[in-house]
């Protein structure tokens, strides 16, 4: 289990080498204080969506998951991506209710960024890797808060280096988004080099 | 506003990859080989044509607050219907492409176009713009997998094309160029090739420093 928990944050990490929420991690890594809120709405949303999706596609989509009603032959796999999306942006509402009512100043903290948690393709993704590698419920809790911590780290990381980039002069052109790509591709590149570690 | 214009303007002008920062996940991800880049490409072209049709069709029955969700709804039917294509007669090639045919649906491109564009838009121009953009994130996807597939191993598509130092030749493979890191480095020195044809994309900083002030008179 921790040696998935250790993958899933540093070598697989979901934003460097799977290249997920890239759009986010671009658009709202230019404050570190953001960037936090951001990555703790996406540990929490993660924690709850893969297991969620893990019990919905194993109790109700995988083929025979209807043989207990009589109708072994069914096979609703291909509904995975519909239902996925459904439980996330559901998931996103209840969550967003929730803190609105027992915590409203981390709600008002995250602001319009928990909405847009239902469109980061690292939360898809998390759940369409959870399905592909096959994990039992365990490994997709672990694999949930591992991936959705990893995602967290990467962004909180590159939102301070891009706040320090700021006072950086640099060639006309390479300013802003070039830049952010080959800072990118440089913690990458150290990320990589967690791939030595073993729990 | 021509019919053409809403298909040559995202190629360069104002390409979704490069200008909009949109699809950028899938941008980097499928360039490892120019195969599954191009099979990327065409996926998300037809998604965008017809996602940006069906919407563009609907426009005027869509209740504004709960439209965000039926444009997802109709972006994952679609999807759900290329991977089940794609698995039938390309199997090889979805396992290849692993969950990204699936991660098209949250693909901002898709819901960006249909946002901005479909929402307002008769079919016809619809359709177009999404053709244009799809081809513009065609374009990206072409030239960043090709490059890392030409550096890293050597060849294209698969066939050789210079011979590499374990047949005996003089071309060493650059390792790093089919890891996660060469697809940053190639697709922002891209940025920065646009940026410098087209000084007007780049974005304005928030403040001057001031001895890059007193250097750019």
């Amino acid at each position: 289990m921790s040696e998935l928990l250790i993958k899933s944050i540093f070598q697989e990490n979901l934003a460097l080498s799977f290249f997920l929420g890239m759009c986010t991690f671009l658009a709202v890594s230019k404050r570190v204080d953001t960037a936090v809120g951001l990555g703790l709405a996406v540990i929490v949303v993660q924690a709850i969506t893969v297991p969620v999706n893990y019990l919905i596609f194993n109790l109700l989509l995988i083929e025979g998951a209807w043989a207990w009603a009589g109708l072994p032959d069914i096979d609703l796999t291909f509904l995975k991506l519909v239902s996925f999306i459904g439980v996330i942006a559901a998931m996103v509402q209840i969550l967003e209710m929730t803190l609105d009512r027992f915590a409203p100043r981390l709600y008002r903290a995250l602001g319009i960024f928990l909405p847009l948690i239902t469109v980061n393709c690292a939360i898809l993704g998390g759940s369409l890797f959870m399905v592909e590698r096959h994990y039992d419920f365990e490994q997709s809790v672990v694999y949930g808060i591992g991936s959705g911590v990893g995602w967290a780290l990467a962004i909180i990381i590159f939102a301070a280096i891009r706040e320090r980039l700021k006072y950086s002069d640099m060639p006309k052109g390479v300013e802003g988004l070039a830049s952010a790509f080959i800072v990118t591709g440089l913690m990458s590149l150290g990320f990589s080099a967690f791939s030595l570690v073993t729990p | 506003m021509s019919l053409k214009h809403h298909l040559i303007s995202p190629l360069i002008g104002n390409n979704p990859v490069t200008l909009q920062i949109l699809g950028i996940c899938s941008a980097l991800a499928v360039t490892t080989t120019l195969s599954t880049a191009i099979t990327m490409s065409v996926a998300l072209t037809v998604v965008l044509c017809l996602s940006g049709g069906v919407i563009s069709l609907m426009r005027h029955h869509i209740p504004p607050s709960i439209r965000l969700i039926i444009q997802i709804t109709i972006v994952a039917s679609i999807v759900i219907v290329i991977d089940q294509f794609m698995q039938a007669f390309m199997f090889e090639m979805s396992k290849r492409l692993s969950i990204f045919v699936g991660l098209i649906v949250t693909n901002c491109l898709v819901l960006g176009r249909a946002e901005a564009f479909a929402m307002r838009n008769p079919v016809l121009p619809s359709v177009l713009d999404g053709l244009g953009n799809g081809l513009g994130y065609s374009l990206i996807l072409l030239i960043v997998g090709a490059l890392r597939e030409f550096l890293g191993t050597g060849g294209l598509m698969g066939v050789p094309l210079v011979s590499t130092v374990a047949e005996g030749g003089w071309f060493e493979p650059l390792g790093l160029m089919q890891l996660a890191p060469s697809a940053f480095f190639i697709l922002g020195l891209l940025v920065w090739l646009v940026r410098v044809l087209r000084p007007e994309q780049v974005e304005q900083p928030e403040f001057r420093l001031k001895a890059a002030e007193d250097r750019r008179p």
